[in-house]
């Protein structure tokens, strides 16, 4: 992008509620089941059936819109009509003009806040599969249609075009995303389709110019999908207006093979939705004692996380680049409280973040499972010497295969406990008594073959010897 | 004919085993094969399914336990209540082939109650309409005279109760269509509270509008119905989480101290014969200790207009799904947009396909604000209008139709003088209250003429302990003697 231009982005991110059943009816609320499996009356759209209000989407909304700072009011629901195959009764229940959620901010990492316009609640429609070459409706041989999402609880998170470039809108999902998954609202699998954002983009010569034309992306399917589509849409726009063009206002669909938006509909062919307030649902109105509870239930939100961790790391001096990575990792598997409670029982905070970002991120389910006390434990031993670097890492595999247990005593059957002190010696003694030109070197100074000591204690231990403990063995022997 | 024996008293003789509800059954299958052909009350005739039903009943009786308050009592459904594994067709081709595979709740309830579930009854297509004239499957004929419609949209569940076919049966009101047909046939019928009998599984006509109510041939039987099928549902949203109104037990206690406010406005443009009742009515009303008084409520004069703004308004958005996707009829064609409108052309009957595109054009960007939200403005004006009125009075009297049965044919092709029919029934609907029409003598032409009792939500229990003084005090009818007017 040149650089007089200036982009304006906003984002609309449909998130599918971790609920177990279904928004409007007891179906159960489960992704890649056989098709038209989790399906009734209600979700089918039958004849005389009616939606009844589902308590935990409830409650999952209030937590989103807690966690985004919104202002949580009294709220209906309207029907939205047009007619697709996917959609049950031609009409899609959604909050429309007074959504439970609106006014709130999201800060990213960086600091930069995006304020939030609203995060209101709607049922998701089903999945039509269409046969044939191009993919879409028009020009297929016949089309499938699976109920099984329909009437799954959607709350869309409509942010203010507040962005400014592709990277804070990756930024910006990617820290949403960690607050959904942290909230328990939202399992956050894009690739699944539980989260979906579509990008409203739009140009304007300098950041101090009215907005521009804008036009919205559809299927955006991954973070980096995003940013390309921004930056494609961007260009194309620019591209338009330097040719004396304008941008009409489209509804885009992003081609993620091509590279490419393309026009899917624009703003005169858009839907007339014909939106009334839903007959069949009463108003909303959650008491100040409900909205509260909910509140209590919220955990710490990501970046508090992560910042709870770095104040670990700036004691001891290394928040470096490498080092934030690692603690992003941490708090987006959940592992940060084994981080915290491994310094806490007095492991540097340096090899407690490594362990935990590199090691128990390879397996995060089993890192969460797993009692933090054989955790802590374990990392102690590695931190004293008692165990090598090699042997910590078998032990904590051993440990999310058993699901706990005592490091010390797993160590020991693992033959670990070989590498005590005098064991060690032992093995340094019976090295130099077998290489006594070697030694004699080595004692002349030749410091090259304290390697060469340390390397027949490894192979003879099968490395499970300490090498730092080998060195040191070699350097008191030595005298 | 003999006059009918109430469902109160049969309930009561199955349930201490002197009768068998095989034998009540039995009875009322002969009257149907008897007079079904000259009155087409029915879509579906459940003779098996009630036989079923009847000897569960005997045998529960003869075990010792009590099958319930309606035990071998017959009703018929409107088929527009979605009962399991029988067909519901809202008097609609659209519906064709489709069987429900669950029972609406006021079904679930009536089984629970021991009644046997004898047909689906005849109706305007999806309720649309006055006269049972829109049905897909041919008219029904007013049992007093078949040349005459039996009024609408429950005509066929009305036709049913006067024509002796069922002693209960259950119609739905959205604008007057179980009060309205109630009157035409001679017949009980009441709308309840909105949201005091539970939707779930009544094809959606107006859901803001609509509610379930009882037919029966006598205000202590339409009572016995209400008490049955009402209460709170938890499958129904808009259900009130609340006690029902106590109905049977306050049916005796007369209307000593009550005022009776006669509603001027509904006189305006009724009949001078339908005039004449409503004025005798008030009198006998007076007469049984009650304090008459005329009341004027202008703002119900702005109902319907407000009716046709909402009702086609929901009903545009309630009728969408019938696209031929998932049930019904499918009309096949080149691609999925031909397919619906192809299926929706030859699906729906004209009165459908008017009400649908009034209330897509009601609906629309731009018209919205001047037409839809005008008329919610107007409904709370006449809610408001509504409880001036209730400050004063206990209950309000007037007629239910402007007119007695009307011919058939007379006014399907002038469908704003059709919907003239239900000027004095809809703002009951809009103000979300209780009505009852209760039979009070005939017209000039020899037809029944029904007057309507109207109160403020939840008053079933004082709407009812009124029209058992009206019911006790109205001028003799007689029974239908299934006959064409034209021929006699």
């Amino acid at each position: 992008m040149s650089a007089e231009w200036a982009m304006v982005i906003g984002l609309e991110v449909h998130c599918e509620l971790k609920t177990t059943t279904k928004l409007f009816c007891g179906c159960p609320n489960m992704f890649g089941d056989e098709p038209n499996t989790n399906v009734c009356p209600n979700c089918l759209g039958l004849p005389g059936s009616l939606p009844v209000l589902n308590q935990r989407a409830v409650e999952l909304a209030m937590a989103i819109g807690t966690a985004l700072h919104c202002e949580i009011r009294p709220s209906t629901f309207h029907r939205k009509n047009y007619f697709y195959p996917d959609q049950a009764k031609d009409y899609q229940i959604s909050q429309y003009d007074e959504p439970i959620n609106v006014d709130g901010h999201l800060d990213l990492p960086d600091g930069f806040r995006v304020g939030i316009e609203r995060a209101h609640m709607e049922e998701d429609t089903g999945k039509t599969t269409h046969s044939g070459a191009s993919g879409r409706i028009h020009g297929s041989d016949y089309s499938l249609v699976d109920y099984n999402r329909s009437g799954v609880p959607l709350v869309e998170i409509v942010s203010c075009p507040d962005m400014r470039t592709a990277d804070q809108a990756r930024a910006y999902v990617t820290e949403l995303r960690a607050i959904l998954v942290a909230s328990g609202a939202s399992d956050g699998k894009m690739e699944e389709g539980s989260m979906r954002v579509d990008a409203n983009v739009s140009v304007r010569r300098s950041a101090d110019d009215p907005f521009g034309t804008r036009c919205e992306i559809k299927n955006l399917n991954s973070v980096r999908s995003l940013g390309r589509a921004i930056e494609y849409e961007a260009d194309r726009q620019i591209a338009l207006i330097e040719a004396g063009e304008r941008v009409v206002q489209q509804t885009r669909h992003w081609d993620e093979g091509a590279g490419i938006t393309q026009a899917l509909r624009s703003k005169e062919d858009a839907y007339d939705y014909r939106y009334f307030l839903e007959p069949d649902l009463v108003p909303l109105v959650p008491d100040a004692e409900w909205i509260r509870a909910v509140a209590d239930t919220l955990g710490m939100m990501p970046a508090e996380r992560r910042a709870r961790i770095v104040d670990l790391l700036d004691e001891a001096g290394g928040a470096t680049d490498s080092a934030l990575l690692q603690v992003a990792t941490v708090v987006d598997l959940g592992l940060d409280d084994l981080v915290v409670e491994a310094v806490a029982g007095g492991v540097g905070s340096a090899l407690a973040l490594a362990r935990t970002a590199n090691e128990a991120a390879t397996d995060a389910e089993a890192a969460r499972a797993l009692d933090s006390k054989s955790y802590v434990e374990l990392l102690t031993l590695e931190a004293s010497g008692s165990l090598s670097a090699t042997q910590a890492k078998a032990v904590l595999a051993e440990l999310f295969v058993q699901g706990g247990g005592d490091p010390a005593a797993i160590a020991r059957e693992k033959g670990f406990e070989a590498m005590s002190e005098d064991s060690l010696a032992a093995m340094v003694a019976e090295a130099v008594v077998a290489h006594p030109d070697e030694w004699s070197r080595y004692c002349d100074g030749d410091d090259k073959l304290a390697g060469f000591f340390t390397g027949l204690v490894m192979k003879a231990t099968k490395g499970q010897a300490n090498g730092k403990a080998v060195a040191s063995e070699l350097r008191r022997r030595r005298g | 004919m003999s006059a009918p024996r109430p469902a109160l008293e049969t309930a009561t003789l199955v349930r201490a085993g002197e009768e068998s509800a095989v034998d009540v059954l039995e009875h009322h299958l002969a009257a149907i094969e008897a007079g079904e052909e000259s009155i087409h009350a029915f879509n579906l005739v459940t003779a098996d399914q009630a036989r079923h039903q009847a000897r569960a009943v005997d045998a529960s009786v003869a075990a010792g336990r009590d099958p319930g308050p309606l035990a071998g009592v017959p009703v018929a459904l409107k088929d527009n209540l979605c009962t399991r594994g029988v067909p519901t067709t809202c008097s609609s081709r659209i519906l064709e082939g489709w069987l429900p595979p669950y029972d609406a709740t006021v079904v679930t309830r009536l089984a629970a109650a021991g009644a046997l579930m004898i047909g689906k009854t005849n109706m305007d297509e999806f309720a649309m309409g006055s006269s049972t004239e829109s049905s897909a499957f041919g008219a029904t004929r007013n049992p007093h005279d078949t040349s005459r419609v039996p009024g609408g949209s429950s005509g066929g569940s009305a036709a049913a109760v006067a024509a002796g076919f069922a002693p209960l049966a259950l119609g739905s009101d959205t604008g007057g269509s179980i009060r309205q047909p109630a009157a035409l046939c001679g017949v009980v019928g009441m709308k309840p509270t909105y949201g005091t009998v539970s939707r779930y599984g009544l094809v959606a006509f107006a859901s803001s509008l609509d509610q379930i109510g009882p037919f029966a041939t006598s205000v202590a039987d339409a009572a016995l119905l209400f008490d049955v099928i009402g209460g709170h549902d938890p499958l129904d949203s808009t259900s009130l989480n609340r006690p029902t109104p106590r109905v049977l037990s306050v049916l005796d206690d007369g209307v000593d101290g009550m005022t009776v406010g006669v509603l001027t406005e509904f006189l305006d443009g009724a009949a001078p014969d339908v005039v004449a009742r409503v004025r005798q009515a008030a009198e006998a009303l007076a007469a049984a200790g009650a304090r008459v008084e005329e009341v004027s409520v202008p703002e119900v004069t702005l109902g319907l207009s407000a009716y046709y703004l909402i009702a086609p308004g929901e009903a545009s958005s309630n009728l969408a799904r019938y696209d031929g996707v998932r049930y019904g009829v499918r009309v096949d064609a080149e691609d999925t947009v031909a397919m619906n409108t192809a299926t929706r052309s030859q699906g729906f009957g004209a009165e459908v396909k008017r009400r649908i595109m009034l209330g897509t054009y009601v609906l629309s960007a731009g018209y919205m604000d001047a037409y839809y939200n005008q008329a919610l403005r107007v409904r709370t004006r006449i809610i408001d209008g509504f409880a001036l009125a209730y400050a004063r009075c206990d209950v309000l009297l007037g007629p239910t139709a402007p007119t007695t049965a009307f011919a058939l044919g007379a006014k399907v092709d002038d469908p704003l003088t059709m919907y003239l029919s239900d000027v004095c029934t809809i703002p009951s609907n809009l103000a979300g209250h209780p009505a009852i029409s209760v039979p009070f003598g005939s017209g000039d032409d020899g037809l029944p003429i029904g007057v309507q009792l109207l109160g403020p939500a939840l008053s079933e229990g004082t709407l009812l302990q009124v029209a058992a003084v009206v019911e006790a005090t109205a001028p003799a009818l007689a029974p239908p003697g299934i006959s064409s007017g034209e021929a006699a």
